[in-house]
C-alpha cells in the first residue's frame, strides 16, 4: 500500500501553473496583464463564514410586524380533497390567517416548464406531503402549531409508488425520447456476445445545509421584493407574478448567498417564495417562509431515482458493437425539470465509449411520489452509471479487468480519422483527453501494482474483500435548453476606483462571485480587493438564467469579462487620445494605469475619467455559440464542450455484513486553465464524496401507503467526516487549455466530478466479484448500502458455486 | 431564574418558556450566527461550545484542567441547560478589538474549509471546543472530534487539514489567557446558586426546574406525576422541535449530585443516571475494551456530551445502542423512587415498545455493569448505512464463557430485532455447551432466525437484518476463535 498523504496546504496542490502576475491568458486583449484570475483565493465570503457574519435570508432581522409561516401538508399520497376545515387554525391567538388553493389571485402553478406544479393542491392530491394550505401567524411557533390544527378532508386512492410498474404501465409525463444510430437490432443479432442487464438507481435528498427559505416585503404600486434562497431568481420572480397576476417588472429577487443549493434551488424554492409573496400581497406585511428539515425533505424534490435496462453486443476483445438502452427516470407527479433530466441520462450513458450503433431511449415516468428535480449531474450520472455497469458486465463476462475493457471502447482521437469520435447523437468529440488522462491516473495511483497486491491479499482473507476501479468521466457542458446559454453582467467603476460588480450568476458556496471578481479584477488589472460582488438582483441584471449546468463562470464570467472591458476600452480610448499614445500603451496592470511613460494609480484614473465625463459603468451579455440538438432526429451538437476526469477508488467490503469503507481516491480532473484552483479543487473534492454518498449511504425509502420514512439527518446519511478516505488525493489536470473559447480557457467545474464517484461503486463491485474469483458480475444496486451490498455478496457466492 | 456568562456578560433569565431551546434563545436575541440546519442535533450546523468549571459536579470526571470546554448541539440543549456555564457562540471567537481571527477561524479560512458556509460556525465550535481538550494530529481523533458536524459541500478534506493544523500548533488563545477570570466568574455563579433556590424557568404555565438532591427530584416527580424528567435532553427536545410538544413540568435531573455517581469496585462499575456518555464510556471501555467502538459510534461528541445511560435505558427505544449491551453483561438497573431503591436485573426492565419497569414517580439512579470474569468473551457488533453517527440497523451483542473452545454459557442480546432490546434466548441456547466451531455456528445461527421476527424500515428490510444478526454471530465465533481482520472500521490502514 502506498505511502499516506501528508496534509499540504491545497494552495500548494492547486497550482500547477503557480500563482504570480503573469500574463498566463491568451484570450486577454494586447496591453493588459491579468491579476487575480488564477490565483487560488479564498472564498470572498470565507472570513464572513468563520466569524458568523455571513447573511442568510434566515438570518435577516425580521421587519415590523413581519409574519412567519407554516405550510398545511396533506397526509395522503393520491386522492382528492372534499373539504378543508381552518376554523380551528385560524381561531388560535396570533394566527393571522390560513391561505389555500382558492386564494391564489392568479394562476395556481409553479410549474416551470410545462403546466402541474400547484403551489397549493386544488383537490387533487398527487404525493404525500403536497401542500394544502399555508398558515401565517405573529411568530413561527404558533404558525406550526396552528397548521397542525388545519383539518383536510381527503378521499385516498391506492398511490402509484413502482417505478417499473408505473414504466410498463405507459404513466409518461412526456412522450419518450430516442437517439438512434446505425441498426442496433441488426448488430446485437450479428454480435460475438450479447449481455442484458437491469439496474435501479436510488434518488438522492440534496441535503443543503441551509433550507428552503424566502422573505418577502410590500412595496408601493403592488410591488414586492423578496430575499429567496434559490438559485434562480428571475424564474422566481417570474413564478411570483404569475401567482399574483402581476408584471415581472412589479416583482425584484435579490439573492446574497444559499447555504448550499446542488439544484434544489433551481425550481423547488418556489414553493417558499411564492408562499411568501401570496401572503405579503394579500396582508400587506412582510412575510418568512423557511421550511422545517422534515417539511423541506417531504416536499421539495429530489435527485432522480432511474431504473436502466440494457442489452449490448460485444466482440471478443470487449469492445461494444451494439446498445440498446431504455433509462427511466422517476418524475415525481409531475415535469418539473425532468424531461431535461432524462435527456442527459441519454446524452451520457455512452460516457467516454464509443458506440458504433445505439439505440437510447428516455422515459420520464409519473409516480405518487414528489416532483423531482435538478440535482448536481442532472441525470448525467444516472445514464452514467448504466454505461459504467454495461462495461463492468462485459469485462466479467470476458474476464478482463474492467480498466482493459474501458481503454479498448474509448472515444478516438479525431486525427485518428476512424470514426470512432462521434457520439450517438451525432456530436464529435473534438476535445478528447480521455486516454492520456485515465493513463496518468492509473500511473500516479500505482493502479496495477495495487490491483495485484489486493487480489492476493483477497486470497488470504475470507471476510473482508478489498477491491480497486478505475472509472473516467465525460461531462457535456451546455445547458440543453438553448436559450438558457445566456447571461447578462453589470459593472461599475466608481470615481474613486472602487468597483461594484452584478451578474446573474447566484452564490451557493461554489465560488462563483470570487472567481468573476478575479475575471473583472484581471480585466481591469486591479486588485481583486477592489471588487464589491454583490447579490444576484432581478433589478440589476434581468432574465437570467438559473445558476446551475456547471455553467455559472462560464455564462457569468464571460458577461463580466464584456462589461469590464468595455469601461477598459472607454477608459483607453479617452486616455489614448488625451495623452496621444497608442491605445496599445495604455496598460492596465498591477492596480494602475500606464499610459505611455505615465503611470497613475488606478483610482486617479478613475476619478480623471469621471471629470472628463467617460462612462464607468457597463453591461455585458454573452450567448454561447455553436449548441443545437435536433429532438425529433435525436441528433446535434448539445454541448459547447466536455470537462474530463477519472479517479482510481480503493474500498474494503466486509462480505458478512455489507459493511464498506472506502480505503483510497487518487482523482485527477480537468478544468482547463482554472480562475481559481482552490476553489476547482473544492469542487472536485466536494462533488466527489456527494457522489460517494449518493451511491453508497444516502437512502430514500417510502411506506406502502406513499408515506416518506426519511424525513431527516438521523434517518437519511450524507458523508460524515470519517467517511473520505486518508489517502485523498486531488489534482487538476496540469497546463490544460479549454478548446473552446471560454473565459480563460477554463472549463465548468460543478457538475462533472460527482461522477468520478463511480470509481467507488465500481470498486465494491470488484471487491464482492473476488467471492467469485471475478468470473461473476455483482448484480449491485445503488446506493450499494450494507444491505445492497451483502445481497450482491450472497448472489455472488450462490452464482459463483453454480 | 438560571444565570450563565454569555461570552463574558453575566446573563440572567427567568420568564422564558423553558422549552425554548438554546438555539431559538441565540437567534431570536440576535445572534444568528449559529444556524439551524435540522433541529434534532444531527447535522452541527448549531454547534456551540458551553465551558465549564472542570470541578464542577456536572462533570466528576474531568481532568485537572480548570476549564472544561464541550461543544453542544443548541437545537436541541434547553435554555435551563446553561445554567452556571459560559456560552460561547462563533461571534466570541474573533478578537473583539482587533476583530483577528481566531486560530481556528484563520485554519478554515487558510485551509478553504467553508464553501457555502452554513455549517462552518458550527464546525469552528466543534474544533475550538476540540481545541481546549488534547488535540491531536490523528485522523480518527478529528473525525471522533468532529463527526457531530454535517458538510455537504467540502467533502471534509479542507476541514481536516484545518483542524491538522490546529492541532499542530495548539495556539494559545485570548481565552486561555482569561482562564482563571472566566473561572472565577463561573465560580461565582455557582457560589451564587448554591445560596439560592434551585435553578428554574418559568413562563406561561410552563415551567423547568433543576433540583439538586436525589430527595428533591424523586418529591417533586411524586407532587406532579405530569412532569417530566429530563437529563441531556438529545430525546426529548425532538419531540418540542420536531412534534411541536410543549412540556408542562421539566424536572432536570442533570444537577443531582447521587445520580452522577461513576464508581468502579472489584466486581462492578457503577454508571450514575445523569453521567454523560463521554464521561462513561472511557471508564467502561477500560474494562471492556470491546465496546470502545460502539460508544464512538454513538451519535456524535456532543451528542455523547449530554446523552446518558439513565435516558438510554428510560426511553427504551428499541434501536438504542446500550441497552443490548447491558443485557449481554447482564447488568442491573437502581432504581429510586418515593419508597425507596430497588434493583432491577436488566431482563426484567424492557416490558415492552418504548416500556419499562419504572412506576410513575420512579427513575434509573444508577447502572451496574459487572466487570469482565475470566474465561468469557465479548464481540460487540454494530451494523448502520453510515459507520459514525447513524442509528444501527441491528446491534448485536455476543458475551459468551469460554473453557478449553467449550462454550459454556451465553448472553447474547441484539438491538434492532424486535420492539425492544432483546436477548436472544435460542440462540444461546444453541451455543452452550458447543464448541467453537462451525457446527455449533450453524446450529446457532439456526436458532437465531427463531427468536426474532424484525420488521422492514427505512433503515433495512426484515430480511436483511435476520440475516445480517447470523452473520454478526458469525463474526463473533470467529472472533472468539482468534481471528482478526474481520472488520472494515479496523481494515482501512
Amino acid at each position: 500500500m502506498h505511502d499516506k498523504a501528508e496534509p499540504t496546504p491545497a494552495d500548494d496542490r492547486a497550482t500547477p501553473r503557480s500563482g504570480g502576475t503573469g500574463s498566463r491568458h491568451d484570450a486577454t486583449a494586447p496591453g493588459v496583464r491579468t491579476v487575480g484570475a488564477g490565483d487560488s483565493l479564498p472564498h470572498d465570503s470565507a472570513h464572513k463564514h468563520v466569524t458568523g457574519a455571513a447573511i442568510y435570508t434566515d438570518d435577516e432581522r425580521a421587519l415590523d410586524g413581519e409574519l412567519h409561516l407554516a405550510p398545511v401538508l396533506a397526509d395522503i399520497a393520491r386522492g382528492t380533497i372534499q373539504a378543508i376545515d381552518t376554523t380551528t387554525a385560524r381561531a388560535v391567538e396570533g394566527v393571522v390567517g390560513v391561505w389555500t388553493a382558492a386564494d391564489v389571485p392568479g394562476r395556481n402553478d409553479t410549474a416551470p416548464v410545462f403546466d402541474a406544479d400547484p403551489l397549493m393542491a386544488d383537490e387533487r392530491v398527487s404525493f404525500f406531503g403536497q401542500v394544502v394550505a399555508v398558515v401565517a401567524a405573529e411568530d413561527l411557533d404558533t404558525a406550526r402549531r396552528a397548521a397542525r390544527l388545519v383539518e383536510v378532508d381527503a378521499t385516498a386512492e391506492d398511490p402509484s409508488l413502482d417505478l417499473a410498474t408505473a414504466f410498463e404501465r405507459g404513466d409518461h409525463l412526456r412522450p419518450p425520447h430516442r437517439q438512434e444510430r446505425g441498426d442496433p437490432d441488426a448488430a446485437l443479432s450479428s454480435a460475438a456476445h450479447r449481455l442484458s442487464g437491469e439496474l435501479v438507481m436510488g434518488g438522492q435528498e440534496h441535503f443543503y445545509l441551509e433550507g428552503q427559505v424566502a422573505r418577502a416585503v410590500p412595496g408601493e404600486d403592488g410591488d414586492l421584493w423578496l430575499s429567496s434562497s434559490t438559485q434562480n431568481p428571475t424564474e422566481m420572480q417570474h413564478l411570483v407574478a404569475r401567482i399574483l397576476d402581476r408584471d415581472m417588472k412589479s416583482i425584484t429577487v435579490e439573492v446574497r448567498r444559499m447555504g448550499g443549493g446542488f439544484g434544489g434551488k433551481e425550481t423547488q424554492s418556489a414553493q417558499a417564495a411564492c408562499l411568501a409573496a401570496l401572503v405579503a400581497d394579500a396582508t400587506g406585511r412582510p412575510a418568512r417562509m423557511r421550511l422545517r428539515r422534515h417539511d423541506d425533505m417531504v416536499t421539495t424534490g429530489k435527485r432522480h431515482d432511474f431504473l436502466g435496462r440494457w442489452e449490448v453486443g460485444f466482440d471478443d476483445d470487449g469492445r461494444i458493437t451494439a446498445l440498446v438502452t431504455d433509462l427511466v427516470g422517476n418524475a415525481g407527479h409531475s415535469v418539473d425539470l425532468s424531461e431535461g433530466v432524462v435527456d442527459r441520462a441519454m446524452f451520457h450513458v455512452d460516457n467516454c465509449y464509443f458506440l458504433p450503433a445505439a439505440r437510447v431511449s428516455g422515459h420520464t415516468v409519473a409516480t405518487n411520489t414528489v416532483s423531482n428535480t435538478a440535482f448536481r449531474g442532472f441525470g448525467g450520472p444516472q445514464g452514467m452509471l448504466v454505461g459504467e455497469s454495461v462495461i463492468e458486465a462485459i469485462a466479467r463476462h470476458r474476464g478482463l479487468d474492467p480498466l482493459e475493457v474501458r481503454r479498448r471502447n474509448f472515444y478516438a482521437p479525431v486525427d485518428r480519422g476512424d470514426g470512432r469520435d462521434t457520439t450517438h447523437y451525432g456530436q464529435q468529440v473534438t476535445d478528447n483527453i480521455i486516454a492520456g488522462l485515465v493513463e496518468e491516473v492509473a500511473t500516479s495511483a500505482d493502479y496495477d501494482a495495487r490491483r495485484d497486491e489486493i487480489a492476493a491479499s483477497n486470497a488470504q482473507s475470507t471476510v473482508l474483500r478489498r477491491g480497486i476501479a478505475l472509472t473516467p468521466v465525460k461531462f457535456g457542458i451546455a445547458f440543453t435548453v438553448r436559450h438558457l446559454n445566456q447571461a447578462g453582467a453589470l459593472v461599475h467603476v466608481y470615481k474613486d476606483g472602487s468597483i461594484h460588480l452584478n451578474h446573474g450568476g447566484t452564490e451557493m458556496g461554489q465560488g462563483l462571485f470570487v472567481k468573476v471578481a478575479q475575471v473583472v479584477a484581471s480585466e481591469l488589472g486591479v486588485d481583486v480587493a477592489r471588487v464589491r460582488v454583490s447579490s444576484a438582483r432581478t433589478d440589476k441584471v434581468p432574465n437570467t438564467s438559473p445558476t446551475a449546468a456547471s455553467a455559472g463562470t462560464d455564462l457569468n464570467g464571460m458577461a463580466a469579462q464584456f462589461a469590464a472591458r468595455e469601461i477598459r476600452g472607454a477608459i483607453t480610448t479617452w486616455l489614448a487620445d488625451r495623452d496621444d499614445v497608442d491605445p496599445d500603451d495604455v496598460v492596465f496592470a498591477d492596480d494602475q494605469v500606464t499610459v505611455g511613460e505615465r503611470t497613475l494609480p488606478f483610482a486617479t484614473v478613475a476619478h480623471e475619467a469621471y471629470m472628463a465625463r467617460v462612462p464607468l459603468s457597463s453591461t455585458g451579455h454573452y450567448a454561447t455559440p455553436d449548441i443545437h440538438y435536433d429532438r425529433e432526429t435525436g441528433s446535434g451538437h448539445p454541448f459547447f464542450y466536455y470537462a474530463y476526469g477519472a479517479a482510481v477508488s480503493e474500498v474494503v467490503v466486509d462480505t458478512l455484513t455489507g459493511e464498506m469503507k472506502v480505503v483510497a481516491a487518487d482523482l485527477l480532473h480537468d478544468v482547463g486553465r482554472s480562475i481559481n484552483p482552490a476553489i476547482d479543487l473544492g469542487q472536485v473534492e466536494g462533488g466527489f464524496v456527494q457522489g460517494v454518498g449518493w451511491l453508497t449511504t444516502e437512502q430514500l425509502h417510502w411506506a406502502d401507503d406513499g408515506r416518506p420514512t426519511v424525513t431527516g439527518p438521523s434517518t437519511y446519511k450524507i458523508p460524515a467526516i470519517g467517511d473520505p478516505p486518508e489517502h485523498f488525493e486531488v489534482r487538476l489536470v496540469p497546463d490544460s487549455v479549454n478548446l473552446a473559447d471560454v473565459v480563460y480557457r477554463s472549463k465548468a467545474v460543478g457538475e462533472p466530478p460527482l461522477m468520478l464517484a463511480i470509481s467507488v461503486w465500481c470498486a465494491i463491485k470488484d471487491a464482492i466479484a473476488s467471492l467469485a474469483d471475478g468470473a461473476v458480475d455483482p448484480p449491485l444496486a445503488a446506493p450499494a448500502t450494507p444491505e445492497a451490498i451483502l445481497a450482491a455478496c450472497d448472489a455472488v457466492r450462490a452464482d459463483g458455486v453454480n | 431564574m438560571i444565570r450563565f456568562l454569555l461570552g463574558d456578560e453575566r446573563v440572567e433569565v427567568d420568564d422564558v418558556d423553558p422549552n425554548t431551546t438554546v438555539l431559538d434563545w441565540l437567534r431570536a436575541s440576535g445572534r444568528v450566527g449559529t444556524k439551524e440546519g435540522c433541529a434534532s442535533g444531527d447535522c452541527g450546523a448549531c454547534t456551540v461550545t458551553t465551558v465549564h468549571l472542570a470541578e464542577a459536579p456536572v462533570d466528576s470526571a474531568a481532568d485537572t484542567a480548570d476549564l472544561d470546554y464541550r461543544p453542544v448541539n443548541a437545537c436541541i440543549a434547553l435554555l435551563g441547560s446553561l445554567d452556571g456555564c459560559q456560552l460561547l457562540t462563533v461571534e466570541d471567537l474573533a478578537d473583539p478589538v482587533t476583530g483577528d481571527l481566531h486560530p481556528v477561524q484563520r485554519a478554515m479560512v487558510d485551509r478553504h474549509g467553508s464553501q457555502c458556509g452554513f455549517c462552518t460556525p458550527g464546525f469552528v465550535m466543534s474544533m475550538f471546543a476540540w481545541m481546549h481538550g488534547e488535540p491531536t494530529t490523528d485522523r480518527h481523533d478529528v473525525d471522533t472530534a468532529l463527526s457531530g458536524n454535517l458538510c455537504r459541500c467540502t467533502g471534509y478534506r479542507p476541514i481536516i487539514a484545518a483542524a491538522r493544523d490546529v492541532a499542530t500548533a495548539r495556539p494559545t488563545d485570548r481565552f486561555d489567557a482569561a482562564a482563571t477570570t472566566t473561572a472565577a466568574s463561573l465560580a461565582d455563579l455557582a457560589e451564587t446558586r448554591a445560596d439560592d433556590a434551585a435553578a428554574s424557568l418559568a413562563h406561561g404555565g410552563r415551567r423547568w426546574t433543576a433540583p439538586r438532591s436525589l430527595h428533591e427530584a424523586i418529591t417533586v416527580l411524586a407532587e406532579e406525576p405530569a412532569a417530566t424528567p429530563v437529563s441531556g435532553a438529545t430525546d426529548l427536545a425532538l419531540a418540542i422541535t420536531q412534534d411541536d410538544r410543549r412540556f408542562g413540568t421539566l424536572v432536570d435531573l442533570s444537577r443531582v449530585p447521587e445520580l452522577h455517581v461513576l464508581e468502579v469496585d472489584e466486581d462492578r462499575i457503577v454508571v450514575g443516571a445523569a453521567v454523560p456518555l463521554v464521561t462513561a464510556a472511557p471508564v467502561l471501555a477500560t474494562h471492556w475494551p470491546a465496546v470502545t467502538e460502539l460508544f464512538e459510534r454513538y451519535g456524535s461528541v456532543p451528542i455523547r456530551s449530554r446523552a446518558t445511560l439513565g435516558g438510554n435505558l428510560s426511553t427504551a427505544s428499541p434501536i438504542g445502542d446500550s441497552p443490548p449491551l447491558l443485557l449481554a453483561l447482564d447488568a442491573t438497573v437502581v432504581v429510586a423512587g418515593p419508597d425507596g431503591r430497588r434493583r432491577v436485573a436488566i431482563d426484567d426492565f424492557f416490558v415492552d415498545y418504548r416500556r419499562t419497569v419504572l412506576a410513575p414517580g420512579e427513575l434509573v439512579a444508577a447502572v451496574e455493569v459487572p466487570t469482565p470474569s475470566d474465561g468469557w468473551f465479548l464481540s460487540v457488533s454494530k451494523v448502520s448505512k453510515r459507520l459514525d453517527d447513524d442509528i444501527s440497523a441491528v446491534c448485536g451483542m455476543f458475551h459468551l464463557a469460554l473453557s478449553d473452545d467449550v462454550i459454556t454459557d451465553a448472553r447474547v442480546a441484539f438491538g434492532g430485532m424486535a420492539a425492544t432490546p432483546a436477548r436472544a434466548r435460542a440462540c444461546e441456547q444453541a451455543l452452550v455447551g458447543g464448541r467453537l466451531d462451525d457446527a455449533t455456528l450453524e446450529a446457532a445461527r439456526t436458532a437465531l432466525a427463531d427468536d426474532f421476527s424484525p420488521i422492514d424500515d427505512m433503515r433495512a428490510s426484515a430480511a436483511y437484518r435476520t440475516r445480517v444478526a447470523g452473520n454478526l454471530l458469525e463474526r463473533a465465533v470467529r472472533e472468539a476463535r482468534g481471528e482478526d481482520r474481520l472488520r472494515v472500521t479496523t481494515a482501512a490502514t
